[in-house]
């Protein structure tokens, strides 16, 4: 059974078409970077799937069962990593809201539900690298650290796929590297499904099976190899399009003239930050 | 008499606290309740909201005081209002606060013609500003229990989804909570609790026992269980000590409850900054003598 399935889906606003016709089918164990301009609908598809927006067109399913809002079979790592200074809430209880924030009541257990409970969390620490932390207030975390922390949180109950809105946008090199590797991980030794819109696919390039590239109403769907190929995205972006090799690393720039510096990213954001000469060191 | 007098007497401490019963319950109540709720008021960044909200209800309590109305309903009446007006209204923090700097001044403003025009005692009526204990009567004391009750009920059955909301309300909406309704009921509660305190500490300290418990418990620990324990330990600590050693004294209660609450608060952040200063303790899993000596101050898990 797919993690997640749609038939025919589609999104506008009004008369724009943000995508249509989607047919995905994302096997357990999938790693699918989403890429795209700003405003592709990139992070709306990842709505969709939360159950928070509508499909205007199609019908979407997860694990089988259509798409509903709240559905623990969903984890979801937002881009803001930084919470409120001053919220005074251990590491552990971000992730202890994972599993049962959104219940009624206090939450109190007998002692042996909660012993459970507890060493859950501290798995769930130590799966992210976080154990030596998890009783820091999250106020004191690095940004690092807390998006680590999240994502104990989204797989906290659970889930069989997890959505990530950008989470490496706000951390540097070293920790988009060890967040990338832990998703990598958890959906090698879990099968969850992990569905990953950024903006730059460098930093899961290696880990990516799946390409879903959105832009101008349409999208291109395979393999990094099929998809990202200056025939392809030229096809895909009505406008020609090379996709450069450097160094291990890919960059997607308007073919008029690369030399003056103008990327695509100005206007689609494909290759993130790429452009940065700090930037361009080998993998 | 001197100074001192005036401020401790203790002469028939025992005949007083038996009659000012009804007021250490009711300040116990509210220990309770503003010590729960000042948890999320401090999350959510309500502490102006707070006290344009006891501004409000003042002239709720002083307009039903001069019509010969039920101060506690009065009181509840136009805490509501305010709880009901900041929470549509100023739904961004910027709009709210200048939402609540404009009603605070017009709420004070009409308190204080109701009380200019009411004909009564003088002792009645700084009492709705600045606290009163032995106003609380057998009736007012029913009202505060029931409001309580209703408080309470609500705060422990929204409590986790409502902490989700507050500290991420973003993820709280994927994962199905709804966050949008959670804030005006939230408001609702907080309004009522305000109404509670006005009765016993008056409108113009309503904070120190919203606020400067919670705030004080923050300093000292992050855990999901000792912040509230904490914050309903000093809030109640406050109230009821306050109380305790005004009652034999010829001065309001709001003066010994707010120094009570405020030394806490001092102390917990010298606690804390030291806390801090040691990294907070569990957080480095290496022993050495920093961490064992944090280890005291760190509260035990849940």
């Amino acid at each position: 059974m797919s993690a997640v399935r749609t038939r025919d889906a589609g999104l506008s606003y009004g008369d724009r078409v943000l995508w249509q016709g989607l047919d995905l089918d994302i096997a357990p164990g999938q790693f699918v970077a989403i890429l795209g301009s700003n405003g592709s609908g990139k992070t709306s598809l990842l709505k969709v799937l939360l159950g928070e927006q509508q499909l205007t067109m199609g019908r979407a399913w997860i694990g089988g069962e259509p798409v509903r809002r709240g559905s623990t079979a969903v984890g979801y790592v937002p881009q803001k990593v930084s919470i409120d200074e001053g919220t005074m809430l251990k590491a552990r209880d971000l992730v202890r809201m994972g599993l049962d924030g959104h219940r009624w009541g206090f939450g109190f257990a007998g002692p042996r539900t909660r012993r459970a409970i507890r060493s859950g969390i501290d798995n769930l620490l130590a799966s992210v690298g976080a154990e030596g932390f998890g009783d820091a207030p999250v106020s004191m975390l690095s940004g690092g650290e807390l998006q680590r922390v999240r994502v104990a949180a989204a797989l906290a109950s659970n889930p069989s796929i997890l959505l990530c809105d950008e989470p490496l946008a706000a951390l540097d090199l070293r920790h988009q590297q060890e967040v990338a590797a832990l998703l990598d991980r958890r959906r090698r030794e879990h099968g969850t499904a992990v569905l990953f819109v950024t903006h730059d696919i460098n930093a899961v390039l290696d880990y990516v099976d799946q390409v879903l590239y959105l832009a101008a109403g349409q999208f291109r769907l395979g393999p990094p190899s099929e998809v990202l190929t200056s025939a392809s995205l030229t096809e895909l972006y009505g406008a020609p399009v090379d996709v450069l090799q450097a160094q291990g690393r890919l960059i997607v720039v308007a073919s008029s003239d690369p030399s003056t510096g103008y990327h695509l990213d100005e206007v689609d954001h494909a290759g993130g930050d790429h452009g940065h000469p700090d930037d361009a060191r080998p993998r | 008499m001197s100074l001192w007098d005036k401020l401790f007497s203790f002469e028939n401490y025992g005949e007083l606290l038996q009659l000012l019963q009804n007021s250490i319950i009711a300040g116990a109540l509210l220990g309770l309740i503003g010590g729960l709720i000042g948890v999320f008021v401090m999350m959510r960044d309500l502490t102006f909201a707070v006290h344009g909200i006891s501004e409000l209800s003042f002239a709720g309590a002083s307009f039903a005081l001069l019509v010969g109305f039920n101060v506690v309903i009065g009181s509840i009446l136009g805490s509501l209002t305010a709880a009901l007006v900041i929470g549509v209204l100023g739904v961004r923090a910027r709009e709210r606060s200048s939402i609540i700097g404009v009603l605070m001044p017009f709420g004070l403003g009409l308190g204080v013609l109701f009380l200019a025009l009411y004909p009564g005692r003088a002792a009645n009526k700084f009492g709705l500003l600045t606290g009163q204990i032995v106003a609380v009567d057998d009736p007012q004391l029913l009202w505060m229990l029931g409001v309580s009750t209703v408080v309470i009920i609500a705060l422990a059955i929204m409590w986790r989804p409502l902490m989700f909301a507050t500290v991420d309300p973003e993820i709280a909406a994927a994962r199905g909570v709804p966050v949008r309704a959670l804030s005006p009921i939230f408001m609702i509660i907080l309004g009522l609790t305000v109404a509670m305190a006005v009765q016993v500490v008056g409108a113009l300290l309503v904070l120190a026992l919203l606020v400067t418990p919670a705030a004080a418990a923050m300093r000292v620990t992050a855990s999901a269980l000792w912040v509230p324990v904490l914050s309903v330990l000093f809030g109640t600590v406050s109230v009821v000590g306050g109380i305790l050693i005004a009652l034999g004294g010829s001065l309001p209660i709001s003066p010994y409850v707010t120094t009570i609450s405020f030394t806490i608060y001092v102390l917990c952040r010298i606690v804390g900054g030291r806390r801090v200063k040691r990294g907070w303790g569990p957080r480095t899993t290496q022993g050495g003598p920093g961490a064992s000596r944090t280890a005291l101050l760190s509260t035990p898990a849940e």
